[in-house]
């Protein structure tokens, strides 16, 4: 069973066709310490993923995006778009993330969390249940179509549109409650972009993770492409012990490696590890654990194939803290840091000051007034009342009403008049700083630049 | 300008607009030609010494995609306007759009704003939740001239006192927003000369009480009986009919002062308070005039 070798057929390929004709692969199941992790993974994310927007939260969704009231909770957190920074950070923290963990251990976002390997993992398992393993799945594929291939196929891909549309489904409750979805949906009164978002998504999921599979990594993803930029010669990388196995063939006689090919059959990406790095592996280890069991078997020390760094195969040291890791897990400490620290201390109130710009300066009752607009923004989830007053200028100070009300999660504006004693004031422009404070114990207090002009 | 309202600059647009379609689809067609796959038929370049380049056609989805474009690009001037003064079969315009969404947003909010509309204005201009809504339509619409808090500024009205030039009560305030209002104070310059101006303006600085001459102020008053008052009124209290100011408080509309009053009184000042029943709904300006009306009914 070994694989033919790649370069043979690709010269013809290109003769017959321009492009590579897909040949369906058959992961072979497999058990081990790194396949235990991988379902780990699954359960990990999958519990998050599906379980997410059911929780709740001071009588909401605890994690609700509401594009169309445009306000994102997460638990106790409510962003509004003015906080649309935090996303940025989050994208910057998930790249350096990204950057880290490949320079340190080579694809582990790909071989472990990423959906793609998650999705193809869970429609695997279910094709298994319900075709069996790779051998049963082949031999099935080759057969004609027969009742009992009919009815396997037909409660295969019925299990994967369940599977799909619920997960497209649970998508959706991120974005629209997720309760109020259910029960659309169980009284058929779902809106048209809800029905084409669970719908785009199941079938995403579907196509995604029980057709495309690997050719998603392959052909589909930059990131598979442009992390090999993140590589070096001291990165974890999934290798086979070349100077061990080989000449391959039958135990006592050569190497190590008995030539089984199991580190083949279980590959989800249908490659050869044994022809060393290549740009399709995912990093998911599968060969590892099938390997190790054939050296259980056969009575020889495990780690034929194995997490190693080029430097090591080379039989030189590895250098874990190089320049590379140090500077990307520098970056991404301080942006953590940076991104924690304002998290902490941001304040769920926030004002905009927007001077009128048809009255510039008045003068009323010998003093000289401006207008001003303060757009005053409750981002709690109760309501508050607000003092304003204004600093800057000696004897400026709010002409009427000085204290405001917002309700919970809404925003106000507010006219607000400043005045000075017009016998003090000198024409020019001064700057000033709104002070709005809210009233009560421990109370936020946010202050604001503006000016104010007398003529 | 002529050039650009010209005829044959709507043919030239239209004729490079397909000329340039046509040449795509032509290229697309001379790309798609199929050569023999490495039949030693190269692009002739040849890189790191022995890199060359096969002279394949565009892969058939590619290039379909192409003429899908193309195929798009012409329905589209078929259907829209784009081609010369072509207007398009669907008759689409800019300013179509604008007002279908209009009406969708009339459709949509106006039921908001209806809710009130049999409430009487001064009803009304007691209701928090009205007000609210008032107060929005009045920073989108009246906050330009007359501030955001209502107060006006020179030459703009103060909404919030009780001084009014056309009249204070809540529907004259109504009539006021939908008609809008002109005030013309005529220029008096040429007909009274420099002198005959500054006497005037020294008689009515001293109807609100201020420092006058009192030989100027004696001449001024024989003029305004025969000119001003006949807006005015002889007591110089001004006539709401006519938007004429009161000229006996201290509340100047464009400004108070000596060197201001003869300005005024000699080139004249014309006003406009425009119309907003083209621009708002009756209900819109129902609510309106019940907040303008709040404004001053407070103090």
């Amino acid at each position: 069973m070994s694989a033919p070798p790649r370069n043979v057929a690709a010269v013809a390929d290109v003769e017959a066709s321009l492009y590579e004709v897909h040949k369906k692969i058959y992961p072979r199941a497999v058990r081990g310490w790194f396949a235990a992790w991988r379902w780990t993974l699954v359960w990990a994310t999958q519990l998050v993923f599906y379980g997410g927007p059911w929780l709740a939260w001071n009588g909401r969704q605890a994690v609700l995006f509401d594009i169309a009231h445009r306000k994102f909770y997460l638990f106790g957190l409510v962003f509004w778009p003015q906080d649309i920074i935090y996303l940025a950070v989050l994208l910057i923290v998930s790249a350096l993330s990204l950057f880290l963990f490949t320079a340190l251990a080579g694809r582990l976002w790909c071989g472990y969390a990423c959906p793609q390997t998650v999705y193809t993992e869970i429609f695997l398992w279910i094709e298994r249940k319900i075709e069996g393993d790779r051998n049963a799945r082949m031999r099935l594929d080759q057969k004609g179509l027969t009742g009992r291939k009919f009815f396997l196929k037909s409660a295969k891909h019925a299990v994967w549109l369940s599977v799909a549309l619920w997960t497209g489904f649970t998508f959706v409750g991120y974005f629209t409650p997720i309760k109020e979805l259910f029960s659309e949906i169980q009284s058929f009164t779902l809106g048209p972009w809800e029905s084409f978002w669970v719908l785009f998504y199941g079938f995403a999921t579907y196509g995604n993770a029980g057709w495309m599979r690997e050719q998603v990594c392959k052909y589909m993803c930059p990131y598979a492409r442009f992390q090999s930029a993140m590589f070096d010669k001291d990165t974890l990388i999934i290798t086979y012990d070349k100077a061990r196995g080989e000449p391959r063939g039958k135990k006592g006689v050569a190497g190590d490696c008995v030539d089984c090919g199991i580190c083949v059959q279980v590959c989800p990406t249908g490659i050869d590890i044994r022809n060393g790095l290549q740009y399709e592996c995912i990093g998911c280890a599968a060969c590892i654990d099938g390997c190790d069991q054939v050296m259980d078997k056969v009575g020889k020390p495990r780690k034929l194939i194995r997490y190693s760094t080029t430097h090591a195969l080379e039989g030189r040291p590895t250098k874990v803290l190089r320049p590379r890791v140090l500077v990307y897990a520098g970056i991404l400490g301080a942006v953590l840091a940076a991104a924690g620290t304002a998290l902490a201390l941001r304040v769920p109130l926030k004002v905009d000051v927007i001077r009128d710009r048809a009255a510039i300066a008045r003068e009323v009752e010998g003093e000289i007034e401006n207008v001003y607009r303060l757009q005053i923004m409750n981002t709690t989830e109760r309501a508050r009342a607000y003092d304003i007053s204004a600093e800057g200028l000696p004897g400026l100070h709010v002409w009427g009403e000085g204290t405001t009300g917002v309700p919970a999660a809404t925003t106000r504006m507010v006219p607000v008049r400043l005045r000075i004693d017009a016998a003090q004031a000198r024409p020019g422009t001064y700057p000033i700083e709104f002070v709005v404070a809210e009233l009560g114990a421990g109370g936020v207090t946010v202050r604001e630049k503006s000016v104010f002009i007398v003529r | 300008m002529n050039q650009f309202t010209s005829a044959f600059w709507d043919v030239w647009i239209a004729v490079i607009t397909v000329v340039s379609i046509v040449a795509c689809a032509a290229l697309l067609w001379s790309q798609s030609v199929r050569r023999a796959p490495g039949g030693g038929e190269t692009t002739g370049h040849v890189w790191d010494e022995d890199l060359a380049e096969y002279s394949n056609p565009l892969p058939a989805w590619w290039r379909w995609l192409f003429y899908i474009t193309i195929v798009f690009g012409l329905g589209y001037l078929v259907l829209y306007p784009g081609l010369g003064s072509w207007p398009g079969t669907l008759g689409w315009t800019q300013v179509g759009q604008l007002k279908d969404e209009n009406a969708r947003a009339d459709a949509q909010y106006g039921p908001l704003y209806e809710k009130y509309a049999a409430t009487s204005l001064e009803e009304l201009a007691k209701s928090r939740d009205a007000m609210a809504v008032g107060q929005k339509l009045f920073l989108n619409n009246c906050a330009q001239c007359h501030a955001s808090d209502g107060g006006g500024s020179r030459g703009f009205p103060n909404l919030t006192d009780r001084d009014w030039l056309w009249g204070g009560d809540a529907a004259t305030i109504k009539t006021t927003i939908t008609e809008g209002r002109t005030g013309v104070m005529p220029a008096w310059g040429p007909s009274l000369g420099e002198g005959g101006v500054k006497d005037v303006a020294h008689y009515v600085m001293s109807l609100s009480g201020g420092a006058a001459d009192s030989i100027r102020v004696a001449k001024g008053a024989e003029t305004f009986g025969k000119i001003c008052a006949a807006c005015h009124g002889v007591d110089g209290r001004g006539n709401p009919a006519l938007g004429a100011p009161n000229l006996t408080d201290r509340i100047w509309l464009h400004g108070s002062g000596e060197a201001t009053i003869i300005d005024v009184v000699t080139k004249g000042r014309t006003n406009q308070m425009p119309a907003h029943k083209d621009k708002l709904s009756p209900a819109q300006i129902h609510i309106l005039a019940a907040y303008v009306y709040s404004l001053s009914a407070k103090q």
